[in-house]
């Protein structure tokens, strides 16, 4: 049903066929000086990072419960029933909200164009409808990035590290973190030596919100009765007031 | 033309350059897009328009609300000479956070969207509902003003009969968006530093917004007194000075005992740019909130402006931490604006202070009485 990646850098060799891949699925034009930056931008949506002699991915993770898809006042990203999280750039009024809530840093701005978009991962959402794995995933020569379904690739994520703990961190990226993510990641080192915050919160951010927002129709309701019934005294006062001096004007004529 | 020019007051000279750099900034923005005119970046996409002119312009804006509910809802009638020049204020400020918004978005032309695009799980779908809102509850809260100046009787009629409703929705919006400006940043635990995120955000934006309003209510009594001659309401000012002291002492207290209930007292030994900037945040309004407790400090129209301006410095400093300075080192990155970021921002404020005088000189702001309560309108003189 949902569609995930599960990346394994331990089989990771870095020859970037990934990001050639990517670049061709979206149009994007991919030479050295791109491939070189190591970081996600308009220009590159997944990259390899190198940290000594290991290797890792970035790239939207796709989250089970999606920060931007929380935050975006128009709907414009939008977590589909297939796992990956989509853009629609006809409704995106450029807040860049998405940009500044994403824990995992991804969204990207076309900061040099006057009709600016943000540009994303969306695990080949078209692909994955027609039954195609990602063009990552199809690129890659080692089996480092494996397209399927979430399910099965965290259990192959927890046979391969039963099978051979000896070579990974004891910890499937991307299972807990944030709620989970559709994107999971098997490492030999903490990952924080790839580069990867590990000190992310277990539970989804967009309760972080919620818990606010949630009390926005009882603010409305007990603030009207409030105010309504502080005006009603604080005016029936000076109604009485006038009335008492109007009594006491008759009694005295 | 010549002999013009060499009438016109320093101040109104750096109006017209402040006005002349502002145009300049808006063509490179439109021209050169985000990425000409901003030094943001994909690691760090809000700066200063977000920072100052929308968060800083927001609160700024809250004397309105407040002595609306003051004056009509808590029916403290001595306040009401100063509400009218609070309301244009407030609706001023909410018009000008509008138009710097439209510097910020990146499709500006779109920012009608929210209301037919819904995501009622969004803080920023409420704020953006609750000041389109606010800005219209603004409007009519103010049309009075110009009513009476244009002797449109029937409308002022009208105006009266909702001007309750109005007042309520008006405070009740502000409530929810003044607060939700900090619930923005409550999606950010891993990146905004810990002296400044707390659960408790919403509130802290909603107490200062209210300290704010008091301390703008000042500010701009002192100006109004100096520009057009008026007398200070003295006596008026100094008690909300006090109100203001309190106000502050609450908030510092609250603000304090949730540095000890997260247990981050401790990140104030660090020896951080975050440790030195909370700590001046925090004297720019424990310095003002001790002096205005001194009667001899309130009870002086001099002594009064400096500790609003002191609060107002106060005010933007936190809000500059929470948007700007604290969340630098989160997004491992760090951020000068651009001095096109600056120019628009210095020109929206020059642009507000401007339309504030335009609007006094010709409208009757600090009228004691409505004219309309009178029995007879005066028709209002050609060249008034």
């Amino acid at each position: 049903m949902a569609k995930a990646i599960l990346f394994d850098s331990t089989k990771c060799i870095g020859c970037r066929q990934c990001e050639a891949a990517c670049a061709e699925h979206w149009g994007l034009p991919y030479d050295d000086t791109v491939a070189q930056q190591e970081r996600i931008s308009e220009r590159k949506l997944t990259t390899i990072v190198t940290r000594g002699e290991r290797f890792s991915r970035r790239l939207c993770m796709h989250c089970a419960d999606p920060t931007c898809v929380s935050v975006c006042p128009v709907a414009a990203l939008r977590k589909t029933e297939l796992g990956p999280v989509t853009y629609d750039e006809g409704r995106c009024i450029g807040c860049r909200y998405c940009m500044l809530a994403c824990p995992f840093q991804v969204p990207a701005y076309e900061w040099s164009k006057r009709l600016p978009r943000v540009k994303k991962c969306d695990m080949c959402y078209e692909r994955q409808t027609a039954g195609l794995p990602t063009a990552c995933a199809e690129a890659c020569p080692t089996g480092a990035t494996l397209s399927g379904e979430r399910d099965e690739l965290i259990a192959e994520a927890r046979r391969r590290l039963a099978e051979s703990p000896g070579e990974y961190y004891p910890h499937i990226y991307g299972l807990e973190e944030v709620g989970g993510t559709s994107v999971l990641m098997l490492s030999a080192v903490p990952f924080e030596q790839l580069g990867l915050r590990a000190d992310l919160l277990r539970e989804p951010l967009p309760r972080l919100t919620w818990r606010a927002l949630s009390l926005v129709p009882d603010v409305v309701v007990v603030g009207t009765v409030l105010l309504g019934g502080i005006w009603w005294i604080t005016h029936r006062r000076e109604e009485v007031a006038a009335a008492e001096a109007r009594a006491a004007k008759e009694k005295q004529s | 033309m010549r002999s013009r020019l060499a009438r016109l007051t320093f101040w109104q000279w750096v109006f017209l350059a402040v006005m002349l750099g502002g145009l300049y900034a808006a063509y490179v923005r439109v021209l050169g897009g985000l990425g000409g005119a901003t030094h943001l970046s994909d690691a760090f996409p809000w700066g200063l328009w977000i920072g100052f002119d929308v968060l800083c312009g927001v609160g700024l804006a809250a004397g309105g609300f407040t002595l609306a509910a003051i004056v009509h809802i808590f029916n403290i009638e001595r306040y009401k000479p100063i509400l009218r020049p609070a309301i244009l204020t407030a609706f001023l400020g909410y018009l000008l956070v509008i138009l710097a918004l439209l510097f910020d978005l990146g499709r500006p032309y779109r920012i009608w969207h929210p209301l037919v695009m819904w995501n009622p799980h969004s803080v920023m779908f409420e704020v953006a509902w609750c000041v389109m809102l606010y800005t219209a509850v603004l409007a009519l809260e103010f049309a009075p003003v110009v009513c009476e100046r244009l002797g449109w009787r029937l409308a002022l009629g009208w105006l009266r009969v909702v001007a309750i409703p109005l007042v309520i929705a008006g405070v009740i919006l502000s409530t929810l968006h003044q607060s939700s400006l900090g619930s923005l940043y409550l999606i950010v635990p891993h990146k905004l530093y810990p002296l400044w995120y707390s659960p408790f955000l919403p509130v802290f934006f909603f107490l200062s917004a209210i300290f704010v309003g008091f301390a703008m209510t000042i500010f701009e009594s002192w100006h109004s007194s100096r520009a057009f001659g008026k007398q200070l309401e003295l006596p008026l000012l100094a008690s909300m000075g006090r109100v203001l002291a309190v106000l502050l002492a609450f908030y510092l207290v609250l603000r304090f005992l949730d540095l000890g209930r997260r247990g981050v007292l401790r990140l104030l030994l660090e020896p951080r740019t975050e440790t030195y900037l909370f700590l001046l945040e925090t004297a720019l309004l424990a310095v003002p909130m001790l002096l205005l407790f001194r009667l001899r400090v309130r009870s002086q129209p001099g002594g009064l402006y400096l500790c609003a301006v002191l609060v107002i410095f106060g005010f933007v400093a936190h809000r500059l931490n929470v948007s700007v300075t604290g969340m630098e080192a989160g997004s491992g990155t760090s951020y000068v604006p651009k001095w096109t970021e600056v120019m628009v921002t210095l020109a929206i404020i020059a642009l507000g202070f401007a339309v504030f005088r335009f609007a006094a000189k010709h409208l009757p702001l600090f009228a004691e009485e409505p004219p309309a309560a009178r029995t007879a309108l005066p028709a209002p003189a050609v060249g008034d």
